[in-house]
Parts: structure tokens; sequence; C-alpha cells
């Protein structure tokens, strides 16, 4: 219980770091240039692996996290910061997804339906991004991170949905599985419903994800777990391979705009990898439940903020 | 069909190729990626926007960036893998690519399982990702 409370209390400090950090790094913005070249990627790296340890232990993807602190409390343009959350997320979804197919828990079968949506239309919302001027994104984005802290503290899970009768596209798409529950040794037979409402509602989720440059498994876990009626474990590891997809399309129209800076990018992924494996290691003993509640605080505060930015206020 | 029950818990062939290959890719696009950074940022090759500089440009909008560091947006980079900066596109290209190569692979599986949708959705998505990779797909910009 010491050592629990230990853990828990540096992750606490770790993650309280992060705001008044961020207000300081907000306040000296104009004198950035007067800053040695290292050291904003220094902080970078330090405040994304403080990002990756809060990402695992609060449940949600880096890249959510990213765009929202890093835009509100960095000198970097939103179009960048756009660019590399969505490289970030691409990073995490590519080192979870090989592990999470081969134990069959993230379902190809699943993912490539949703995946062909989610990625065709996070083009349409990289492009819409782009187009748009900084301010609007800035209050879009704002009021999104505050829809997802409002879905945090509300959305139930259900870990294995009953779903009584496949529908009749999952049924022709032969979008079922197996997996065995660990922890109870159960083998689960599992399918979905609502497929095609399903399908509609990630038209949304790929807009977003490529529009505010976010991961979206904050949206993705919703619709597969209670939307559409797959095991809690099975949605939550498609979702993280299905961003592997989704943002691998957005990624490229940021690529291929000129939204990559290379020295925002590597110590984002680095810093974030790293944070990870630490989060993967404190998870064992700290209290997810309060970190969550943390993670949401911190959230809710990055939003009012990119809110108020793109306000003027 | 719609009754048939796959009762194994192994992924099935598609799946594990899938697996396979992005593990490959990934692996090799992020040690890529860091080694080349470690090119870039310990100057052993020389970047075309001086470290002490850099700050200048991530403050603008990507159109002034571009602009102001006389850069062309696409695959214009290609021209510059000499500089340290740009060499760093390399690795993320290939993160951003492996995907395409993972679809690509698993076609000719789905189609030999007589999985005719499945192969034809695959394609589809490797269609939709090589075109946003194309640079075809450009914006109004700010």
């Amino acid at each position: 219980m010491g050592k629990s409370r230990l853990l828990f209390g540096t992750s606490f400090f770790l993650l309280s770091l992060a705001l008044p950090f961020g207000s300081v790094l907000a306040a000296t913005e104009p004198a950035a240039s007067a800053l040695a070249w290292w050291v904003w990627p220094l902080l970078l790296l330090v405040v994304t692996f403080v990002m990756g340890v809060a990402a695992v232990l609060g449940g949600v993807g880096g890249g959510v996290l990213f765009v929202p602190i890093i835009s509100g409390f960095f000198p970097f343009h939103l179009d960048f910061v756009r660019g590399t959350g969505l490289l970030v997320a691409l990073a995490g979804a590519l080192a979870a997804g090989p592990g999470l197919l081969k134990m069959n828990l993230a379902s190809l079968r699943l993912a490539i339906p949703v995946a062909l949506i989610a990625s065709s239309f996070s083009i349409v919302g990289a492009m819409i991004g782009l187009a748009l001027p900084t301010n609007v994104v800035q209050i879009a984005l704002g009021a999104t991170i505050l829809g997802i802290c409002v879905l945090m503290l509300t959305a139930k899970k259900s870990a294995v949905p009953d779903v009584r009768q496949a529908d009749r596209l999952s049924s022709a798409l032969r979008i079922y599985g197996v997996y065995q529950e660990a922890s109870t040794g159960e083998v689960i037979n599992w399918k979905v419903h609502r497929t095609p409402l399903g399908l509609l509602l990630f038209i949304a989720i790929g807009v977003m994800a490529g529009m505010f440059g976010l991961g979206a498994g904050w949206a993705n876990v919703p619709v597969l777990n209670l939307l559409m009626g797959a095991p809690l474990k099975i949605s939550v590891a498609t979702s993280k391979f299905l961003l592997s997809i989704t943002d691998t399309s957005a990624a490229w129209i940021y690529v291929n705009q000129g939204c990559v800076i290379p020295m925002l990018v590597v110590p984002s992924i680095v810093g974030i990898m790293l944070g990870s494996f630490v989060g993967v290691r404190l998870l064992q003993v700290a209290k997810p439940t309060v970190v969550r509640w943390i993670v949401i605080i911190m959230l809710g505060f990055a939003g009012l903020r990119a809110l108020m930015k793109g306000l003027g206020i | 069909m719609a009754d048939h029950r796959d009762d194994s818990l192994q992924a099935g062939p598609e799946q594990v190729l899938y697996a396979y290959i992005l593990e490959k890719g990934m692996y090799f696009g992020l040690l890529f990626l860091i080694l080349t950074f470690l090119l870039y940022v310990l100057g052993v090759i020389s970047p075309y926007i001086p470290k002490a500089d850099i700050s200048r440009y991530w403050s603008l909008n990507v159109s002034d960036y571009l602009h102001t560091a006389k850069i062309e947006a696409g695959w214009a980079w290609l021209s510059m893998v000499g500089y340290g900066d740009f060499l760093n596109f390399v690795p993320i290209v290939i993160l951003a690519g492996i995907t395409i190569i993972c679809f690509a692979a698993i076609v000719p599986l789905l189609w030999k399982e007589k999985d005719r949708v499945y192969a034809c959705l695959a394609v589809l998505e490797v269609l939709i990702l090589v075109l946003a990779a194309s640079g075809i797909l450009g914006s109004g910009g700010h």
C-alpha cells in the first residue's frame, strides 16, 4: 500500500508539474528565440514523457493529450502540433498493433471496414483543418477536448456486451471472433450489431482525427464497445490498431503539406514511448481511477486554454 | 455463412502476416528515426535550417514557414535528404507507409481464401492511402 502511494504520489507530482510548467512556457513565449535551440526540444521530451506515463495510467491515447497541451503551452504553431500529434499517435499504434493482432485481441475483420471509412474521412478532416483559419480550429479543438472530458466522465463500459443477434452487414462481413479472457480463462465468442450506424459514426471520428491531429481512441472505444457491442478488450485493442490506419492517412496529408519539423517530432515520439514504458510498470501499483481524474482535469484545462486562445481571450 | 463460427483462438493467416510486416516495419522505422535524428542533432550531417534558427520557424503557420524557409511542400523533400533535418523524413515516411505495404501484402492471401469482399476492401484501403501519400490532395492553406 505504501509503495502504491509512493508511486501514485510520484505520478501525481509529475502530472501536476505539467500545469504550472506549461503556464511558465506560455508566459515566456515571446522570448522563445532567446533560448538555446535545444531547450524547447528538451522540454518537449520531458513533458511528452510525463504525458506518456499519464496516458497509460489514465487509459487514453498520447495523441489526445499531446495536441491540446502542446498547442496550449508551447510556442509551436498548431499546424506543426497537429502534424506531430498524428505521428505520435501513429507511432504508439504501430508499436502496439503487431502484439495486439498476434494475440487476436485486435480484430482485422472488424478493423478493415471501419478503417476504410475512418481513414478516408480523416483525409477530409486533415484538409478541412489545414484550410480553416487557425483560430477557428483552436475553438473547435477546445470544444472537442471539453466534449472528450464529458465523454470520459459519463461514458460507461461493458466488458462483454450482450449482443443477441448480429446484424446483416456484420454477418455478411463475418465480423465475429473468439478470445480467451486471461483473468478467468473463459472463452468468449463475440459478434457485433448496429454495424451500419457504427460505420456512420466513424465518418465523424475520422474527420475529427484528421482535423485536430488527435488519436481517436477516445471515440473508437465507445462506438465499438457500447454501440456495436464488441467486448471491451477487443474494442480497446482494435481501436489502438485502428489508429495505425486512420492516423496514417491523415499524417500523409500533414507530411505533404509541410507540417512536420523533425526537431518536434522525434523528441515527442521518444518521450511518449519512454513514458508509456514507465506508465505500464506504474500501472501495476498506481491507482488508475485517481490518475484518470487528473488526466480529465488536465484535458479540461488544456481544452479551456485552446478555446480561449481561439477566441483571443 | 452467417452462422459459421470460428472457434480458433488463433489469429487468421492474413492477420498474422499483417502483424509480421507491421512489426518489422515499425522496428526498422523507429530505429532509423532515432539514428537519423542523432546524425542531425549531433551535427554529423548539416541541416538545411540551422538548429539555432529553428525556433524562428516553428511559431509560423505552415504556409509562412514554407515560404520563409524556401521549402516546397509535397515530395520535394526528396531532393533535400542530403541535409540532416530532411534526412529524418525518410524514417517518418517509412512509418507512415508501412500500413500500405501491410494491406497490399494481405490482398493475395484474402483472394486465395476466396474472401473476395475483404480482398476488395484491402485494395480500396491501399488506394486511399496511396492517394493520401501521393500529395495530389492539397488544401486551401490558411
